[in-house]
Formats: structure tokens, sequence, C-alpha cells
């Protein structure tokens, strides 16, 4: 028998987020428990009970009010956590665009999970990818071990002066947040020096006083937007100079905005979001073995979005496919149009599908996605696909 | 990549056992495992699953599994309702919780049974019907997927102090019983 190492841990990805959160030392937790995100907030109360995190933990009736909270913590210059999913997302979205207007760095983990109706309780990107347009930093992650890391980064993120916006970060519900997995737990003295207390002007203080989260004017309102674009544009440098740090200090790094795995040149590439990018690794390493020159692209950051870098992918390779939990009705999948947007650039031969897969639970299987490489090389070729195509549909 | 399916009901714990598998590879085993539920609202006595995968490199498929190396039924019912042997590998091994002798059951394809009275260890040794611990000794005794001791760590640092010492004995007691017939 080896020896146990004690900073290992088999551990769920809801259960790494709970430790990842202890670590970051939080000022205020306010949550509202849902399945999948619910052992997040039942772990971090169980931490809370113990006295293993100095915090106070607020259990509110909503989420909505659990938004409210974070932002009436935030507002006084605490550090405030929360964690949601699919409906309770959807609840608390008024007070989405009130944090991230104010600038408030509220961390939030979402269990991602599909939205009703169906009503349905599993997996896919339709809770947080409806919410683009909120004005929070949007990171996914692909297993417990990323959820951890991911956690701890999002408040260094956020609390960046040149940021200061809210980061959601999203970890497929099941797949993810109830599977167990070893999970590395950094020590608390190496986390304190990557991530000191929270310090900000922006808060209410007696001794300068001022107005937050107040109205404006049209003379102004602009100001502010611009302002909000301009730090959503500085977080992607600050988010592929925080992983770097991390990874320096910790040993894990996972690419900033986005993670290429056998692109370099590679004919054909899949861009995938969460834990099918995992998946996607073994297919491509079996069709290399069968020598086809695939690669795939872990898009880590969906806001902000890594426009340059597909800008500049969209000259090298011949195919690109777009893996999207979600459809966006009446156009494609929000992924995909975003994706190719900034693939076609001037001159660009590149041709693209979009695959949705992977709705509410449904598994995106290792044939599926050897399908997904075989019809990117198909419309290379000259074969004629859908563009928008329904992977495992029952009547196809 | 060995790949195991558990096969049990609702309350019966069978998801504790693929846990303590894969806590016991992983963290005392020095490798990499894997463990989930089949996902979802589980209710007692219902057919329910678990799922352990262990491998000496980082775990990174994330699709469920279909075919699997070694299939674990802690109940034995639920032959009547549950294709057990789905999935099951060539050359791959049906653990049963049974009384009866492998050659008393009947699958197609010349499946290779084991069986182990579980239930009575688990009544001699816990004093209660509750067999997953049993026949997690059972499993790393026919697997050798893991040491016996880093079970009785994993045992150690997953059950609540007044449940540890039954529990160890309970595996201890289906290893070696599987181990003396070898």
């Amino acid at each position: 028998m080896s020896s146990a190492k004690t900073n290992k841990r088999f551990l769920s990805g809801d259960e790494a987020v709970a430790f990842a959160v202890k670590l970051s030392r939080p000022d205020v937790i306010a949550a509202y428990p849902i399945t999948p995100q619910t052992v997040i907030v039942e772990k971090i109360s169980e931490f809370v009970a113990a006295k293993e995190i100095d915090c106070q933990f607020l259990h509110v009736e909503s989420e909505h009010s659990a938004m409210a909270a974070s932002m009436g913590a935030s507002l006084m210059g605490s550090r405030a956590f929360t964690a949601t999913s699919s409906q309770g997302l959807l609840y608390m979205c008024e007070m989405l665009h009130y944090v991230s207007g104010s600038r408030y760095p509220i961390v939030m983990v979402n269990a991602n999970r599909t939205v009703a109706a169906p009503w349905n309780i599993f997996g896919d990107h339709r809770d947080s990818l409806s919410q683009r347009d909120s004005g929070w930093i949007q990171i996914y992650v692909e297993n417990p071990q990323e959820a951890l890391d991911v956690t701890i980064q999002a408040f260094k993120i956020a609390e960046n002066p040149q940021v200061s916006l809210p980061v959601m970060v999203n970890l497929d519900g099941f797949v993810i947040t109830h599977t167990y997995e070893l999970v590395e737990i950094p020590d608390q003295e190496t986390v304190d020096k990557f991530l000191p207390p929270y310090q900000t002007t922006n808060k209410l203080d007696f001794d300068n006083p001022k107005s937050l989260s107040f109205t404006a004017s049209p003379e102004w309102q602009t100001e502010f937007r611009y302002q909000q674009y301009e730090a959503m544009e500085a977080a992607k440098k600050i988010i592929n100079q925080v992983d770097e740090e991390y990874g320096k200090i910790f040993g894990r790094s996972y690419g900033g905005l986005v993670q290429e795995y056998r692109c370099d040149d590679a004919d054909y590439v899949l861009v995938a979001m969460g834990s099918v990018a995992g998946t996607t690794r073994l297919v491509v390493d079996k069709l290399r073995a069968e020598g086809k020159k695939v690669g795939l692209v872990k898009l880590r950051s969906y806001r902000p979005f890594p426009k340059e870098y597909f800008q500049d992918l969209g000259k090298k390779v011949k195919a690109v496919g777009v893996i999207d939990r979600d459809i966006s009705f009446g156009y494609e999948g929000a992924v995909y149009t975003e994706v190719k947007a900034a693939l076609f650039q001037p001159g660009s031969q590149v041709k693209t599908l979009n695959f949705i897969a992977g709705l509410s639970g449904r598994d995106i299987t290792k044939e599926n996605l050897t399908e997904m490489f075989t019809k990117l090389e198909a419309i290379d070729k000259g074969e004629k696909e859908d563009e928008v195509q329904f992977i495992g549909l029952r009547w196809a | 990549m060995i790949e195991i399916r558990w096969h049990g009901r609702g309350g019966q714990g069978g998801f504790t056992a693929a846990r303590l598998l894969g806590l016991a590879a992983s963290v005392y085993g020095g490798n990499y495992a894997q463990a989930f539920p089949s996902f979802g609202p589980e209710r007692r006595g219902a057919p329910v699953l678990g799922f352990t995968r262990i491998d000496n490199k980082p775990i990174n498929d994330h699709s469920q599994v279909y075919t699997c190396d070694y299939v674990i039924v802690l109940d034995e019912t639920l032959l009547e309702t549950v294709d057990v042997t789905k999935g099951l590998k060539e050359g791959g091994i049906l653990i049963i919780n049974s009384a009866k002798k492998p050659e008393e059951f009947n699958f197609q394809n010349n499946i290779n049974v084991r069986t182990f009275d579980a239930t009575q260890t688990a009544l001699d040794v816990l004093g209660a019907p509750i067999t997953n611990t049993v026949m997690l000794g059972v499993a790393v005794a026919v697997t050798g997927v893991v040491d016996l001791e880093a079970v009785k760590a994993a045992i150690d640092e997953f059950m609540a102090p007044d449940l540890r010492e039954k529990n160890k004995e309970a595996v201890e007691v289906a290893y070696n019983s599987i181990k003396g017939v070898n």
C-alpha cells in the first residue's frame, strides 16, 4: 500500500468547489440549494458549522435574494460567493445585471443544467448561455480538479482592479458535479499568498462617502457601458495571466481563454466547452493514431470571447466543428455563432459545421465525436452536409 | 482502463461501494479513478447503478460507461428485471450476491459468473443484511485492482468511527473467503 498524500482527495465536482471556496476565504456566502448544485451548499454548510470557514453564511429564501445579498456584501467591500443552477440562475437574472453594472467582483459557480420546459434536471449549457449579455465573465471547466482551481482563480480575476467584474464558473451538471475523481487540494498558506484579502475603493465607506449602484442619465450611461466593455477586454489578458501565475505556483494551468490539443498541424478541429473536452481528447488520440490530422480546441472563456484566437485559427485549418450543448431557436448553437463570426476573415476558406449535442443530459459518446470529425472531413472533400446537425436524433 | 458497473437498489449502498473502490484505488492505491452513480433522483428500492473506472493514468473520458470488465450485483432479485450482462466485455466477470452456485445461473454467451453469499456474511459480521462492503471485499479479491490494505484505509477515511471496524472486517472476511477458494 502506498502512503496516502493528505492533499489528495477523491472528490465530486461539487465537493471540489466547496473546498475551493473554503480556501478562498469569502466573507459572505449566500445561497439557495438547487440540483445539481446542492452538494456545494451542503458541504459549505458543514465547513461553516465546523468553523472551518470564518464567514457569514446566509440561507436565503430564493436565488434572487442570494444574488441581492451577495451584492450587498460586495457593496460593503466583502468577498462574496454564491452558487446556483438552471431555474435558479434565471430567477436571479435581474440581479446579475445589477451586479455587473455596479462592478462587484462576486464569484458564482453555476452547475450547468438545462432549463424547463420540458422539466429536466440534467446538464446542458442553455442556462448560462442564456445569460451571455449579463456582463458576467463565463468560464467553463472540464473536471473536478479544474473546478477547484478555477474557482480560486475566479476571485483573483474578478477582483483585479482592471477587471472588477463578476465571474461565473460553469461545471456540467452531474457529469462533473456528481462524478468523483482524484483532486489535489492546495494548502491554505499558498492560496493566501496567491489570493490576498479583497481590497477595493468600490464600497460604502463613512470616511469616503459616495453613491453606488445609482441612476445614470443618458448623458453618462454610455460611458458606464464603455467602461464595462473595456473591463471585459482587459479580462482577456488577466484570465491568461492569472492562469499562468496559478500554474507556476500550483503546477496546474489550463491555457487561459482557450486550450488547444494536437492542433499544431490539424486540418479538422472540434471546438468544445466543459466535460466533453476530455472525451474528445481520447477521440483525437485514436484518430491521430489512424493518421487523421484532427485536433481539439477547448473553449474555456465564453465571455470574454477569444475572438483573436479564432480569427487566427480560421487561417490555419480546413474545417471547424462546434459542439453546442444548447440551441438558439431561430438560428443555431450560440457558441457556433460566435466562433463562426470570428473564423471568417477576408480570404478565409475554412468550412464549418454546428453539432447540437449533449442536450439535457444526453451523453456525448466517443462514437458521436468520431462521427463529427468524419463529417468535417466530408465537407472539406466537397460533400454536402446540413450546417446545423442534431447529433443522435432518434428519428434521424 | 478497467470499468466496473455496480447493480443495487436505492439504499443498498451500491454507489458507496463504487466510491470506496475509487477512493482506495486512487488516494491509497496510487492510480487514477472515477466513480459516479446513475445520474438523477434515486428512490429507495428502485434499481440503481454505480460505476468505477480505474486506470494508471488520468482519466479524461467523461462519457458514460457502455462496456465493462466486471459487473457486481448486490441484489439477486435484480436479475428478474435488469439485464446485468449488458456491455460485459469478452472475458469479463459477473459477480453476484447469491447463495447459489455459478453453474445454477443460465446466461447466454458463456458468461463467467462468480457468486458469494454476501447477505449471510453481512448478517454474520455486521448483524444486518447490508451487503455493499462485503461485495466490495469480493470485488477486490476477484479483480485484484487494488490491495486489501488500501480498501481498509479508504473505509477509515470514509466511514464514521463506529462503522469502520465492522466494515473492514466484512471486507476482509469476504476477501479471504474468495482467496481461500482460489
